[in-house]
């Protein structure tokens, strides 16, 4: 019996303190919205690929709080080079966990290349990931890889293949934005006018 | 003497406070990725492929750091669907494009893209400028930062090829 995706999500966001939150398009923005809406989520409605390189970004940004990617593994398929590129950067405060049902579950159930055996924790290991593993069965040790093992950090947990009712975020992106942004960096969120920046005009 | 533009355009970036650098390497850029990865205050980050640089700048914004793009004419083709995200969200984006494809093009196969860079980029709602001499690079520069960072909007300075200056393959290779 396979996991169950909202309630692995559910387990990992729990009492999630100052963790900061990217989920990638579809099934895994609906998954982190059913666990509970924060401002310091940043659930993605498109730019299909990039959620584990916006963690990339925002752990670069912010060293002293842990970053969690929570996304689906056709999203991670598509942007498969940002493993390399993590690898190269080493953020210690990052981890990538693919929710792995093994299907395009938004456009009908097709298989995609991890249920033909594409194993995405060795790509991740090859690429440098301090830890990267796949997780069938007990969720114990993702927690901890998401809240305090030093990383880069990897995990695929295989999910089963269900089609849930759907629990949408706000789809404003410049709210989505706006209120991460204002829960994390407080006023310094405002964006600088040119007097603060650029004292003359050249 | 034509003015040290790779420079000037570093010193526009630093005094900005952009933190991040995120390329994909170009001829054209080596030298002002040579600065950015010599300054301690910023990250150099190669990329595997440039859509990857706008989840880089978009996760650094939400937490609160300015970056720059580095990339060639022909990684502005990679990029279309993910501007997508940088419009609906009103990312602040800076990209900085070498351009191949035009005067003095060796490689037929640049020329698509290099003809339509600008093209494309608008068409996905990027603020283009075009540097067409050294003198005017870091001028250009300064005012796509402040579209970016102040206004909130997407901007890219093309760098011509006659700024950049590469002639051949033989002195492409030599550099």
């Amino acid at each position: 019996m396979r996991q169950r995706r909202r309630e692995v999500v559910k387990e990992l966001l729990r009492e999630r303190g100052e963790l900061l939150v990217i989920a990638g398009l579809g099934s895994t923005a609906w998954d982190i919205t059913a666990a509970g809406d924060s401002p310091l989520s940043f659930p993605l409605w498109g730019a299909m690929g990039q959620a584990a390189m916006m963690g990339l970004g925002l752990a670069a940004a912010q060293p002293e709080r842990r970053v969690l990617v929570i996304t689906g593994d056709g999203e991670m398929l598509m942007g498969i080079g940002s493993l390399a590129t993590i690898g190269v950067q080493q953020p210690a405060n990052l981890t990538v966990v693919v929710i792995d049902n093994e299907r395009y579950g938004e456009t009908g159930m097709q298989r995609t290349h991890t249920a033909e055996g594409v194993d995405l924790a060795r790509i991740a290991a090859a690429c440098k990931f301090k830890h990267a593993v796949t997780i069938t069965a007990e969720l114990g040790p993702l927690r901890e890889l998401v809240y305090r093992t030093p990383g880069p950090n990897f995990a695929a947990v295989k999910v089963a293949d269900e089609k849930l009712p759907l629990v949408l975020p706000p789809h404003d992106g410049v709210l989505l934005k706006a209120r991460f942004r204002r829960a994390l960096l407080g006023p310094k969120a405002e964006p600088e006018t040119s007097a603060d920046v650029l004292p003359e005009e050249r | 003497m034509q003015p040290d533009w790779p420079a000037h355009v570093h010193r526009e970036l630093a005094a900005a406070g952009v933190r991040i650098v995120g390329y994909v390497p170009d001829a054209g850029h080596k030298r002002l990725i040579e600065l950015c990865q010599a300054d301690r205050s910023m990250r150099a980050v190669v990329l595997t492929t440039e859509e990857e640089g706008i989840g880089l700048a978009a996760g650094a914004w939400l937490g609160g750091e300015k970056t720059v793009l580095l990339m060639q004419s022909s990684g502005v083709g990679n990029l279309v669907n993910v501007l997508g995200m940088v419009q609906v969200c009103r990312f602040p984006l800076l990209m900085l494009v070498t351009m191949r494809g035009e005067q003095g093009e060796f490689n037929p196969w640049q020329v698509p893209m290099g003809q339509t860079t600008a093209r494309v980029l608008e068409a996905m709602g990027v603020a283009v400028r075009q540097a067409g001499e050294p003198e005017t690079v870091a001028a250009h520069v300064h005012t796509a930062l402040r579209l970016a960072f102040e206004a909130q909007g997407a901007a890219a300075v093309l760098i011509a090829q006659r700024v950049i200056g590469i002639k051949s393959f033989q002195e492409q290779s030599a550099q």
